[in-house]
């Protein structure tokens, strides 16, 4: 009964991956006459994790605590400072909120919608191939086209959102006010990530022994009784591996469909956390404060993953 | 409990050239424990299956108790089924598995207690109440699955292959307990199975399905000692029975060289086909010469391979008689099985008591 389990299984590549030194042994064992020939062998690997992790994390890190020169001409420790001001900042505050809310809605919704698909998918048997990937097409797209074909959705004269709106008497103005990008925002990102959990989902729901299926059915005549309470906790597994996933999405993935939304835009608009390191960062020079904020949202993403393998170690699936 | 007929019943899949079953007709009585039994793809699941409502009935009627089911959801058709896999909720302690059909169904919760502790009880499951199913081993799980059906006092329990998934010793038991259960608890039975063993021990009455139609029912050993078809006679029993080609002049049966007097006149003649269980066949001073091959030794008796005539033969020998390199074998005439050998029909026979006469040339 292990079917039950399937993004288990990703979830333990990603994990088995995040642990590679642990790796079997070989069957042949190979005898290395020079000992700096293994570390010959690592060193591409190793040097790809140190230069696009560690060295990058350590900067981060270490910038933190200066505050740099805007013409570059020097940092000067400042402690906690960077942090303090980050988190003390009425403005960062108010991004935080919106990157809560933010993260909440679309990680709510994409897996609702990507669960609801699954299951309809699941029923249906004709035109199964069609249906399907007509879902998972959408996956395909890549994030900042996504958010051009956003924008058009919801362009000025043109977007069909707009019209929508402007039939039922609303002038939506996206850009330029601050709820309507927010709602624009959303949407963009829960639809370019629906496909993502819609896969999972099904892939889960088709994990489920037809026979248990079956037994279901003979023992709960009600169909949303018998979801909940025989197939949805089966699901679990796979819900609780992709709300690590798609917290992770909302807070970072997004950023291509928000830069798309947003850049070249009038300043009241909404943004997310990570938006705020790239604008402080790079737009306003503030190296300091910004790889504050950075180290901000690493320690959120670190506590996230540790939540996460604290669920992998108790197993959530059964089998 | 409940008495289940059938009537007519036949099953064409989506897209599927041809019917998988057709023309079933069968009266199940109540209390009756029927075993549906043949080749694997022979549609004994897909009956099964119309039955308990997971399946579409393609035509005919089926009905349960005095209701028509045939538009019935499975959990409104009062049965309870046990899978070949067990198919228990993986998520359930043993306790919540065998609960959950009947809180379902609104049941007390005193009744469910009282009705989960008697088949725990019943099928000695007390210490593994709250396990999960995956604490258990296939024995204990196939057991949880029988208490989940137990519990719910169904008009009729439907069993598809419950023991294929077990261990032959294990097998052999449980076999007994559903038995024994069953004949308790007098709730009619249908029960799938390709294992003929596991058939003729369990059935009431047999039910031998072949290509999706019914080739016999009856008792097992009616069926076993008048087998209605060449298919019946190599299905049930093991070894299987003998099967010669043979010529009938009146009422002599050409055998090669060898000719067996019948001591009556059959309805048919020409080329037939000749059964004989090999148990049947006993060493005698004349008879038809048997020239062994090999021995099987299976404890309690033995079995020789050989040929007469040309044709390969199975003897089903005492471990005590000694086999030498040419035997003579005779035969008593009631124990002779004649099938049309275009159709595999049985010929019928008015068999004499005593030795069937053979002369060989
Ligand atoms: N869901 C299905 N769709 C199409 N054909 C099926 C399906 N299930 C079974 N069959 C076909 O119906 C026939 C009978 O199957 P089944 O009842 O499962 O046989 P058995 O249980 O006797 O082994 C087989 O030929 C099988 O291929
Ligand atoms: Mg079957």
């Amino acid at each position: 009964m292990s079917d039950a389990a399937q993004p288990m299984k990703s979830a333990g590549m990603i994990r088995r991956w995040l642990s590679r030194p642990a790796r079997a042994a070989p069957a042949k064992p190979v005898q290395f006459d020079q000992p700096l020939l293994p570390w010959l062998f690592l060193a591409p690997q190793l040097a790809v994790i140190f230069v696009f992790f560690y060295w990058p994390s350590v900067q981060a890190i270490t910038s933190s605590f200066y505050i740099e020169d805007p013409f570059g001409f020097g940092a000067t420790f400042v402690g906690l400072d960077n942090y303090k001001d980050a988190l003390g900042s009425a403005e960062y505050q108010r991004i935080a909120g919106f990157t809560a809310l933010f993260t909440v809605l679309v990680t709510g919704f994409s897996l609702g919608l990507g669960l609801l698909f699954a299951v309809k998918a699941d029923k249906v048997i004709r035109g199964r191939t069609a249906y399907r990937t007509a879902l998972i097409a959408v996956y395909a797209i890549a994030p900042p086209v996504a958010g051009l074909m956003g924008m058009m959705l919801f362009d000025q004269h043109i977007g069909p959102f707009v019209q929508l709106a402007a039939w039922f008497g609303y002038d939506m103005k996206v850009g330029i006010n601050y709820w309507d990008t927010a709602f624009a925002m959303i949407l963009v990102s829960v639809w370019k990530q629906v496909p993502y959990n819609f896969i999972f989902f099904l892939s889960g729901l088709q994990g489920i022994p037809a026979s248990v299926r079956e037994a279901s059915v003979i023992d709960c005549r009600n169909g949303f009784t018998r979801f909940r309470t025989a197939i949805l906790p089966l699901l679990a597994p796979t819900a609780f591996f992709l709300l690590i996933i798609n917290i992770t999405y909302a807070l970072f993935d997004t950023f291509a469909v928000i830069d798309v939304m947003v850049k070249d835009k009038p300043a009241n608009n909404p943004l997310t956390l990570v938006y705020k390191v790239y604008n402080d960062g790079f737009r306003g020079n503030d190296i300091g404060g910004s790889a504050a904020q950075s180290v901000i949202l690493m320690v959120i993403v670190l506590v996230l993953t540790l939540i996460q393998f604290r669920w992998l170690e108790r197993r959530v699936h059964y089998g | 409990m409940a008495s289940i007929t059938i009537t007519d019943v036949s099953k064409t899949y989506p897209g599927a050239p041809a019917p998988s079953v057709t023309g079933i007709n069968l009266s199940i009585r109540d209390g009756e424990f029927i075993v549906l039994v043949g080749p694997s793809g022979c549609g004994k699941s897909t009956l099964l299956r119309m039955v308990a409502g997971l399946e579409d009935i393609s035509g005919g009627e089926v009905r349960i108790g005095d209701r028509v089911v045939n538009r019935l959801d499975p959990a409104d058709r009062d049965i309870a089924m046990v899978f070949q896999n067990y198919a228990l909720y993986p998520h359930m302690t043993v306790r919540e598995n065998m609960a959950y059909g009947l809180k379902n169904r609104r049941t007390p919760k005193a009744e469910i207690e009282t009705r989960v502790a008697e088949a725990a009880r019943m099928l000695e499951l007390g210490p593994y109440l709250d396990r999960k199913p995956r604490a258990l081993s296939g024995g204990q799980r196939q057991r949880v699955a029988m208490g989940r059906a137990v519990v719910r006092q169904p008009s009729a329990f439907l069993f598809d292959e419950p023991l294929s998934n077990l261990d032959a010793k294990l097998r052999v038991t449980m076999r007994g307990e559903i038995r024994r259960l069953q004949k308790r608890l007098g709730t009619t039975a249908l029960y799938v199975t390709h294992d003929q063993l596991e058939a003729m021990t369990l059935a009431d009455r047999l039910v031998v399905l072949n290509g999706g139609r019914i080739e016999q029912v009856g008792a097992p050993l009616d069926i076993y000692h008048r087998p209605a078809s060449t298919f019946v006679a190599s299905f049930i029993g093991s070894p299987a029975m003998n099967l010669l080609d043979a010529g009938l002049e009146g009422a002599r049966l050409r055998l090669g060289t060898s000719v067996i007097e019948l001591g009556h006149l059959p309805a048919a003649r020409g080329a037939v086909t000749l059964g004989i269980r090999a148990e049947d066949l006993t060493p005698a001073a004349t008879g038809l010469p048997f020239r062994p091959d090999f021995i099987e030794e299976l404890g309690a008796q033995r079995l020789v391979h050989g040929h007469i005539e040309g044709q390969p033969v199975v003897l089903a020998l005492d471990p005590a008689v000694p086999v030498g390199s040419e035997m003579r074998l005779s035969v008593a005439a009631a124990r002779l099985h004649l099938f049309d050998t275009t159709s595999g029909r049985r010929i019928a026979t008015a068999a004499r008591p005593g030795l069937a006469v053979t002369e060989t040339a």
